[in-house]
């Protein structure tokens, strides 16, 4: 008793928050599924003055205060965004991690000089940049037949990369350390998310258990470690206010098999892809409707677990057990074809969002009424 | 292919510690991680078991293992080999703690005894994570069933979790593949005790040390030769001639002649006494531990052998 006293009273300590100076937030990636998110959770906090969201394409969800940009990822702009609003954090959420959701050469642009101009901006003695937060990939470390049960944070990645996306992370990550080498005095977080399951996002994982047989390599098991969305979201979040600087793998707890994971979802295993070859075959069930992107082949012979305790050191809690994200999305799976169509899309339109945001027609609530949808925000986001 | 690959179980971080740099295409300059608390916060960290699972995050089944046990094992353990076991006290009852053991036998037959023996004998009974070449993990089918019954890649960073965090019982072979590759006419001569990783993960870990002899593995299933060329042909990591292999086929891999089993748990050496964690950069202090252990383990199974009267009755 006395013990667990003492534990949980250190643990309190490292959860306490280290700095309260977020106040001038700038989201990178706004208009990615993240992006949007993120930008939306931070809205309900009330000492967060200013939210800036810079990216390529209009977001897709509708954000109450937080300023979109259009802008390329030409350092010198955004240099000039961070510079003007002295953003005094900004949270990095553009990475691709799904090689089908891009082509190579775009998410290469996107994941290795996009990073490169992002960091370019934030750099320089006039910066008033003090927080840079990353978000990863567990991808970093690959899936090899002798990696560790679980990777922890001071590990590099034992082999070279596999495919182009891996590689990118890793330099991605690399230019990352660079920075925090060279720039001292800002807070540097890495965050690295394991695959995301969830109903919203779109993964390599979540199509495949959308399949009444899910393939799996024969005579291979692996085990698997998931995070869900909302966590994705809410250790962004956490990483804004209370994290020091490093690197965290960010995953749910519990490690399962890939069979154990069929049968939470009710599924049925169908194990016909070759133990060897697996690439290759890949080319046959593409045309079938099906299809791996490179970097989660290994994964499915040999799996990976990452130790997530560093995290979790911090404060940090999960909503969501590995176990649990699964069934979550069982429910989304068996709910999905009765509630299609019902969600409504959102379409930026740039007048409206300055009417709504600017015009003094608007009647918009009395200030203080944003403290209560801070205090309330169990709910995160949507 | 496996050689090249192969950790000693000490080493701090690898594989990555080492290799050279450019092979894994990051440069220098890790980014800052953050320092891990004490051992008991990241203790407390750990995840929470999930009563509803069927497998732990090691991916270990206890149903299929029980199956095993209760059929297969039970088999083998009672009547087969005829299990005798003697210093079951000296299996620590509750912390965490490295069994070291000589190992012999094409398929070894004496990790499945020893964990066998602690859950018979045993006032707790643990179970044991057996340490593994890493080649079954990319190996089909060896890859879905060893995790199930407990088998763990013998990866320094798997042990340490094992014993440190999760304070397990984890059985190693020091020996590896020179003491299941070795012929019959060698039989009870241990071989190089690797690099003596397995002292340094137990010292990091605090964790105490189990010496096990075991003796009749080796009458089990004796190897006459090593195919070499066959070996390359079926990608295995050694392809054997024994009585029955490879005439009976993967069958044959499974049939051991009835030789009498006597297991024997020497006094544990505790880790903590010797410096604990601060005395693994002590290499001198390593290498000779590793020589002691080995040492125990050999003059126990000479003892063991001069009072054996018969191969096959004991």
């Amino acid at each position: 008793m006395r013990m667990s006293q003492e534990l949980s009273g250190a643990l309190a300590g490292l959860a306490a928050p280290r700095d309260g100076q977020t106040r001038r937030v700038l989201v990178t990636g706004l208009s990615t599924y993240w992006g949007s998110r993120l930008a939306q959770a931070l809205e309900s906090f009330e000492h967060i003055e200013a939210i800036i969201g810079v990216d390529t394409r209009a977001p897709t969800r509708e954000l109450e205060r937080t300023e979109f940009v259009k802008v390329s990822n030409q350092h010198s702009l955004l240099q000039r965004i961070v510079r003007a609003a002295e953003i005094d954090t900004v949270i990095d959420t553009r990475l691709v991690v799904n090689s089908l959701m891009a082509p190579p050469r775009v998410a290469h642009e996107n994941n290795v000089i996009g990073t490169m101009n992002i960091l370019a901006a934030c750099t320089g003695s006039d910066s008033p940049v003090r927080k840079f937060i990353f978000k990863s990939s567990t991808h970093y470390y690959g899936s090899e037949w002798d990696d560790p049960a679980f990777f922890t944070e001071e590990m590099r990645r034992p082999h070279p990369p596999h495919s182009a996306l891996e590689r990118d992370i890793v330099e991605a990550e690399q230019a990352v350390s660079e920075f925090a080498e060279r720039n001292r005095d800002v807070t540097v977080a890495v965050l690295r998310f394991a695959n995301v399951l969830g109903p919203d996002v779109d993964t390599a994982f979540t199509r495949m258990f959308r399949l009444p047989l899910v393939p799996m390599v024969l005579g291979f098991d692996p085990r698997l470690q998931f995070v869900h969305e909302d966590d994705v979201v809410h250790a962004l979040e956490h990483a804004a206010f209370h994290v020091t600087p490093g690197v965290y793998n960010v995953s749910a707890d519990g490690v399962l098999a890939l069979s154990e994971i069929i049968d939470l979802l009710g599924k049925r295993p169908l194990p016909v892809l070759p133990p060897w070859g697996t690439g290759l075959f890949a080319g046959p069930l593409r045309r079938l409707g099906f299809r791996i992107p490179d970097e989660v082949v290994n994964q499915l012979r040999f799996g990976r677990g990452v130790d997530n305790r560093l995290l979790k050191a911090t404060g940090f809690r999960f909503g969501y057990t590995t176990r649990e994200t699964v069934l979550k999305l069982g429910e989304h799976l068996r709910l999905a074809p009765v509630i299609r169509g019902v969600e409504q899309t959102y379409t930026y339109e740039r007048e409206v969002e300055e009417f709504l945001r600017w015009s003094p027609y608007v009647r918009r609530e009395h200030p203080g009424e944003r403290g209560g949808v801070a205090a309330d925000r169990e709910p995160l986001g949507i | 292919m496996a050689e090249e690959h192969r950790t000693s179980l000490g080493a701090p971080i690898p594989p990555s510690a080492e290799e050279p740099e450019e092979r894994s295409g990051t440069t220098a300059l890790p980014i800052p991680v953050p320092e891990r608390g004490a051992t008991e916060t990241m203790r407390a960290l750990l995840p929470a078991i999930e009563p509803e699972r069927r497998l732990n995050d090691w991916g270990r089944s206890e149903r299929i293992e029980g199956l095993f046990d209760r059929t297969l094992l039970e088999f083998f353990y009672r009547y087969w080999f005829r299990v005798e076991v003697e210093g079951i006290e000296n299996v620590p009852f509750d912390s965490g703690a490295l069994l070291v053991s000589n190992h012999a036998g094409a398929l070894p037959p004496d990790a499945a005894m020893i964990a066998k023996a602690i859950r018979e004998e045993h006032p707790n009974p643990r179970p044991l994570y057996l340490t593994v070449e890493h080649f079954f993990k990319g190996y089909p089918g060896f890859s879905m069933l060893i995790p199930k019954i407990g088998g763990v890649a013998a990866h320094p960073a798997n042990v340490h979790r094992l014993l440190c965090d999760e304070r397990q019982l984890v059985l190693v072979f020091p020996e590896g593949r020179k003491g299941t590759e070795k012929l019959y006419r060698d039989r009870y001569r241990l071989r190089r005790f690797g690099r003596g990783g397995f002292v340094e993960a137990a010292m990091r870990a605090e964790a105490q040390l189990v010496p096990t002899c075991v003796v009749g593995a080796e009458e089990a299933m004796p190897v006459f030769g090593q195919v070499d060329l066959l070996r390359r042909l079926t990608g295995l990591i050694y392809f054997p001639i024994t009585p029955t292999f490879p005439w009976l086929g993967p069958l044959g891999m499974l049939s051991y002649l009835p030789a009498k089993f006597r297991i024997r748990f020497l006094e544990p050496i505790d880790t903590v006494e010797l410096g604990g964690a601060e005395a693994v950069e002590d290499k001198a202090l390593v290498q000779t531990l590793a020589q002691e252990i080995r040492a125990q383990i050999q003059e126990s199974l000479h003892e063991m052998l001069a009072r054996r009267k018969s191969v096959w009755l004991g």
